[in-house]
């Protein structure tokens, strides 16, 4: 199996989710230079974490028409599995690759702890070593997380099942208090319409390995790669 | 020619970035500020003479990057530079 974590200049978690993937795979990923419009042939791209161009604009805009990205559009279309996590996340809306728009978080604070995630679906690329209803630990660190989408675009988008991921307390609850940002929905993260991209704030690459203090990212990791192998 | 461009939030999305300015307005003593909303404003040099090529070339910057249309609104203007 083959992955490419795509740099943008402010990436800052390409080598984490190098690592976690790695963990996976048994091989190291390839990592690519977001200036390069040749992407070797791939059976999943991560977007990683960071602060791309500096959030200029609007977080993710600039990265999401760098050459690179012309290509990530065209291997997601096509079916590649593509992973955002954060601003990966930030990039993939810019991109058109999945509906909606990560906000400034309501409380206009930059909110860097773990959560608790509501696994939505087992039944997913990325989610076959979850239990359904599984809640899951995971740390955030955002400042423009507040996922927003206009009311049809959210009826449609719980219609499909394609909320991955709701922030929820210990026990499961979805509640206001659980809610870290304002995400309409208490969404934290989506899949596109054939549920091969997905874009999540949290990230599952920091709590992957037992020295982080959690390794409940691992099985999105583990999972994703057996999914592809099959 | 030279475009003034202004971003703004569509209505009905919510603005912390505004409900915090207006905050602070009110804590100058400013009581009579309400519904404060903030955006963006951009001043960029198009080459062309011709307006109505400006105005299409200034369309496509604001749809393709320098707006997001799920929740911006954009306006601009033109002048000779």
């Amino acid at each position: 199996m083959k992955a490419s974590v795509i740099i943008f200049p402010g990436s800052n978690c390409d080598r984490d989710a190098a690592v976690a993937l790695q963990a996976a795979m048994g091989t190291p990923p390839a990592m690519v230079w977001h200036g390069d419009a040749e992407l070797p042939a791939s059976d999943l791209i991560v977007l990683p974490g960071g602060f791309s161009y500096g959030d200029y604009l609007r977080s993710g805009a600039m990265a999401a028409h760098s050459p690179v990205m012309r290509e990530v559009v065209k291997r997601a279309r096509a079916g590649t599995p593509v992973l955002g996590i954060c601003n990966g996340f930030q990039v993939l809306t810019e991109a058109g690759l999945l509906p909606g728009v990560l906000m400034r978080n309501a409380s206009l604070k930059f909110i860097c702890k773990d959560v608790h995630l509501r696994v939505e679906r087992k039944d997913t690329l990325y989610t076959r070593r979850y239990a359904e209803g599984e809640v899951v630990r995971f740390p955030i660190a955002h400042k423009d997380g507040s996922y927003f989408a206009d009311d049809e675009t959210l009826e449609r988008l719980e219609a499909e099942g394609r909320v991955a991921f709701r922030y929820c307390d210990m026990q499961g609850r979805v509640t206001a208090e659980a809610n870290p940002n304002g995400s309409r929905n208490s969404i934290a993260g989506i899949y596109n319409d054939t549920e091969t991209v997905l874009g999540l704030m949290p990230h599952p690459e920091r709590l992957a390995d037992p020295v982080l203090g959690g390794t409940d990212g691992t099985k999105m990791f583990r999972g994703l790669v057996e999914s592809i192998a099959a | 020619m030279k475009a003034r461009i202004t971003i703004t939030l569509k209505p009905g999305v919510l603005d912390p970035q505004g409900k915090a300015i207006e905050g602070a307005l009110h804590a100058l003593g400013f009581g009579s500020a309400g519904n404060v909303r903030q955006g963006k404003y951009i001043e960029i040099e198009v080459a062309e003479s011709d307006p109505a090529r400006a105005r299409a070339a200034i369309k496509r910057m604001c749809e393709e990057l320098l707006a997001n249309t799920i929740i911006e609104n954009y306006a601009y203007e033109l002048e000779a530079a």
